[in-house]
């Protein structure tokens, strides 16, 4: 008896919403004494500017995955909208370097660089019908090359002052996302489109003959997705003051891991804007603290690798419960 | 009947078997035995824990409390598997093929047979086994062809070969007449006729009463979890099995026939053609009138309105609604032109098994709660709608909106899929098998549902294997023979016999 209590109860706790939120804190916490600088401010301001390029891409990427499908190329993404829009607003030689126009031109081109790009990769998966591991995958190599080639190599300096701001203060960064999350978060819980999702995600074919236009549906997935990135660039490129197209080279892993995480599941029909916002916040605290004791940037890596893991096995048991 | 020498003990017995789900409790301590080489019919509402007990049976669940016994043994199966090793085969209500695979390869999942000494499928074995078990239940088709190329009618009788195939001694069937035309239930009894006379044991579950009156020896009938009925089967008649399964009379099945309309059409069929599929056919369907398709599987009746409604590749003719062309037809195209599909295949096309009832019941008319440009849902009246059309449909209360729709037992789940479409208010609505495993109360409600839907001047086109619905409801009857129309009926000419020789070509019905 004792045993099936601890089985509900475990069963629960893997299925409550705030599970990840509370591990988070209980993270925090547990590791507050040994580690006191965590809770230094500049240590929480680091923290802070890491999670939110990685939340704004995150989100992007939950759509996708309720959708049932999968983007990689988020971070080649992000390396060529930011090489696009620096090449365009910089001092030195930019297309539009000194005009008065240059910042709104060059968000906008890099907003609609993000935007054409998931919908490449959309189309590719409902038009054509390909497997969207396989599609983002190249889309990924194709377009991370490309950047690199347009650069060659080369970072790009001499942002307008504007720009740097709207990217690198920390409040307009801390704006930009949460209206973002806002956004993201009602279009998802409120809107025709969001419900329309998860029924693309739950069964793609009950969908269709129940009246959802699945193919736009789901290649607006993909261009929310695609527009996540630019948005993250924006942050990169602002934080960083060069243009560059190693920008979130090293995050793609922290996004879907993060995503999974906060209880997205990869199988499609599941997840929420608050789940991932969790799942981000929970792996940003772990990679600042294992910064912070002086772990090897491997060792890191393999504790987080080791959590991602985790998670994925927690959705498939979770998906397994409840298919049984 | 030749019964065993009465000292026997009985092959089954199930002592007080209890289960509940979230605290719900499903089969209240449910005993029962039965006799090696009897036929069981157990009966009772959708929800009423069937299936349940089944899959306590089949390993598929374990019980909260209680033992069952099995040929003399304790019976605690920890999976299907064990079950089927003890000699327990289950034909499950939902059918539990692979789309995918062959025939053959799904009738030997378990145990492929395999070249002596090598690991490697004996392929010629194979079809050799194959084709003896089809055989046994009548069905003459190849070996090799996927699953999915076959109706829902042939899938059950692969179902039922693959049982054949395991040598059980007891046969569970949950409701295996539900997508068969007449002519192959008939088929279907003279086969578990026979495999009876060979000893089989068999727990036949089902909600047409006439069919478990003439074929089991006992009957057993729960209500709400509870065993509320048990005995020989000449101790029941229908009256009686009805009013212990739903817990008062039903005194008429059918509502009243109200005139047919003399209405304009609302959706015109002109010389629809698909080679191989169906073949110039023309009708018109009316406001208001109740038209029913019948037809042998295979005979092109779902296919038609498949066609109609854009789900398969659309060939020559012309489609009208409300008097207008429809070209191109697509679910979305259709829907926005104010008709409805209730397709055949709750869980492949009618539900998102995983969603929430409530998800599922508001997708289709989701967009109408979600005014353009912005198409924020408005939640307030979606909410009210989603309840208004549960109590119509008279879908279990106990049941919560946020619980996964797959948690319904088949009937409710069934309702589910109709109330989604009738959300939509439709002008045409287009009815493939809708009252697959509904219980007989959920069943007379549904046909006054439709009734009144037709009165207030929508379209219904009724596909149907049950002569006794078609016959009951519709205001007049086409029969399809090979993609074509054969025949047509007006109410006072309807003719069981002239309908089946349409169906079938004969001179005589056989
Ligand atoms: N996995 C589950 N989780 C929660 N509830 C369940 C589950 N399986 C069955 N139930 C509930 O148990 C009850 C009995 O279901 P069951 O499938 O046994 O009914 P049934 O008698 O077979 O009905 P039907 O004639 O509709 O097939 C239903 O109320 C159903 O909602
Ligand atoms: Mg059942």
């Amino acid at each position: 008896m004792k045993g099936a209590w601890l089985r509900r109860q475990g069963r629960r706790a893997l299925a409550s919403e705030y599970l990840v939120l509370a591990l988070s804190v209980a993270y925090f916490l547990v590791l507050l004494p040994w580690l006191p600088e965590l809770a230094h401010p500049r240590n929480l301001a680091n923290l802070f500017s890491r999670m939110l390029p990685l939340l704004l891409v995150a989100m992007g990427q939950t759509f996708v995955l309720i959708a049932g499908g999968i983007d990689l190329s988020v971070t080649a993404v992000i390396g060529l909208t930011s090489v696009l829009g620096a090449s365009l607003m910089t001092a030195d030689g930019g297309w539009m370097a000194g005009h008065a126009a240059a910042v709104p031109a060059g968000i906008a081109l890099m907003l609609l660089t993000g935007a054409l790009l998931g919908a490449a990769n959309g189309a590719a998966v409902t038009g054509l019908r390909m497997p969207p591991f396989m599609v983002t995958l190249t889309s990924m190599m194709f377009l991370g090359g490309l950047a690199v080639w347009l650069t060659q190599s080369q970072r790009i300096t001499g942002l307008p002052p504007a720009f740097l701001a709207l990217g690198g203060k920390p409040a307009c960064a801390f704006g930009l996302t949460l209206g973002a999350a806002l956004f993201a978060h009602l279009l998802l819980s409120r809107s025709l489109f969001g419900r329309w999702l998860y029924a693309i995600g739950h069964n793609p074919r009950v969908a269709a003959i129940s009246g959802v236009p699945v193919p736009t549906v789901t290649l607006a997935a993909y261009v929310l997705s695609g527009i996540s990135g630019a948005c993250a660039a924006i942050l990169f490129t602002g934080r960083l003051e060069t243009g560059s197209p190693v920008h979130g080279r090293e995050i793609l892993l922290d996004v879907i891991g993060a995503t999974v995480i906060g209880g997205t599941s990869l199988f499609g029909g599941k997840g929420k804007i608050l789940w991932t916002l969790y799942g981000v916040l929970f792996l940003t605290l772990v990679d600042a603290s294992l910064n912070l004791m002086f772990l090897s940037d491997f060792a890191i890596r393999m504790v987080k690798g080791a959590l991602i893991l985790l998670a994925a096995l927690i959705d498939a048991l979770r998906h397994r419960y409840e298919t049984a | 009947m030749s019964s065993p020498a009465p000292a026997a003990p009985p092959l089954l017995r199930f002592d007080r078997i209890q289960k509940s789900f979230f605290g719900v409790p499903v089969l209240q301590g449910i005993s029962l035995s039965l006799d090696q080489g009897r036929a069981l019919g157990l009966v009772g509402e959708n929800g009423a824990g069937k299936t349940t007990l089944m899959n306590i049976l089949g390993g598929n669940l374990a019980p909260d409390a209680g033992r069952i016994e099995f040929a003399g043994l304790p019976h605690q199966p920890r999976s299907p598997l064990e079950a089927a090793a003890a000699g327990i085969a289950f034909v499950h209500q939902e059918l539990n093929l692979f789309p995918n695979l062959s025939v053959a390869e799904n009738l030997h999942l378990t145990a492929f047979p395999r070249r002596r000494g090598f690991p490697v499928i004996h392929r010629a074995l194979l079809r050799a086994k194959t084709r003896a078990l089809l055989e046994q239940v009548s069905l003459d088709i190849d070996s090799d062809t996927p699953v999915e190329r076959l109706t829902a009618g042939e899938r059950q009788l692969v179902e039922i070969a693959k049982a054949l195939g395991i040598e059980a001694r007891l046969l569970i069937l949950d409701e295996p007449t539900t997508s068969l035309t007449d002519l192959e239930t008939r088929r279907l009894f003279d086969l578990l006729e026979r495999l009876r006379g060979q000893g089989m044991t068999m727990i036949y579950i089902s909600h047409h009463l006439a069919d478990v009156l003439r074929f089991c020896d006992h009957i057993a009938v729960l209500r709400d979890g509870e065993l509320v009925g048990s005995g020989p089967a000449s101790a029941f008649n229908a009256t009686r099995l009805i009013s212990l399964m739903v817990g008062r009379q039903l005194d008429q099945v059918f509502p009243g026939s109200a005139p047919p309309p003399d209405s304009p059409p609302v959706l015109e069929a002109r010389r629809l053609s698909h080679p191989g599929i169906i073949d110039q056919v023309s009708f018109t369907l009316r406001a208001g009138e109740i038209l029913g398709l019948s037809g042998l599987m295979g005979s092109g009746r779902s296919e038609l309105a498949r066609i109609l409604f854009g789900l398969d590749p659309f060939g020559a003719g012309e489609i009208l609604v409300e008097g207008k062309p429809l070209r191109r037809p697509r679910p979305i195209r259709c829907l926005r032109r104010g008709l409805a599909f209730v397709t055949e295949n709750r869980r492949e096309e009618g539900l998102c098994l995983e969603a929430s009832i409530a998800d599922n019941l508001l997708l289709v008319a989701l967009r109408d709660f979600a005014p353009p440009p912005a198409r924020w849902i408005r939640r307030r009246p979606l909410q009210a709608a989603a309840a208004r059309i549960r109590s119509a449909v008279r879908l279990t209360p106990t049941a919560l909106d946020s619980h996964p729709v797959k948690t319904l037992s088949g009937g409710n789940q069934q309702k589910v899929v109709l109330a989604k479409w009738l959300l939509s208010q439709p002008r045409v609505i287009i009815l493939d098998e809708p009252t697959r495993g509904i219980d007989v109360g959920a069943k007379c409600e549904f046909y006054q549902l439709i009734h009144d839907l037709a009165a207030r001047g929508t379209g219904i086109l009724l596909i149907s294997s049950e002569m006794e619905e078609l016959l009951g409801l519709c205001h007049r009857i086409l029969v399809l023979r090979q993609g074509a129309i054969r025949d047509e009926l007006q109410r006072p000419e309807f003719d069981r016999e002239r309908i089946l020789r349409a169906a079938l070509h004969t001179e005589r019905a056989p």
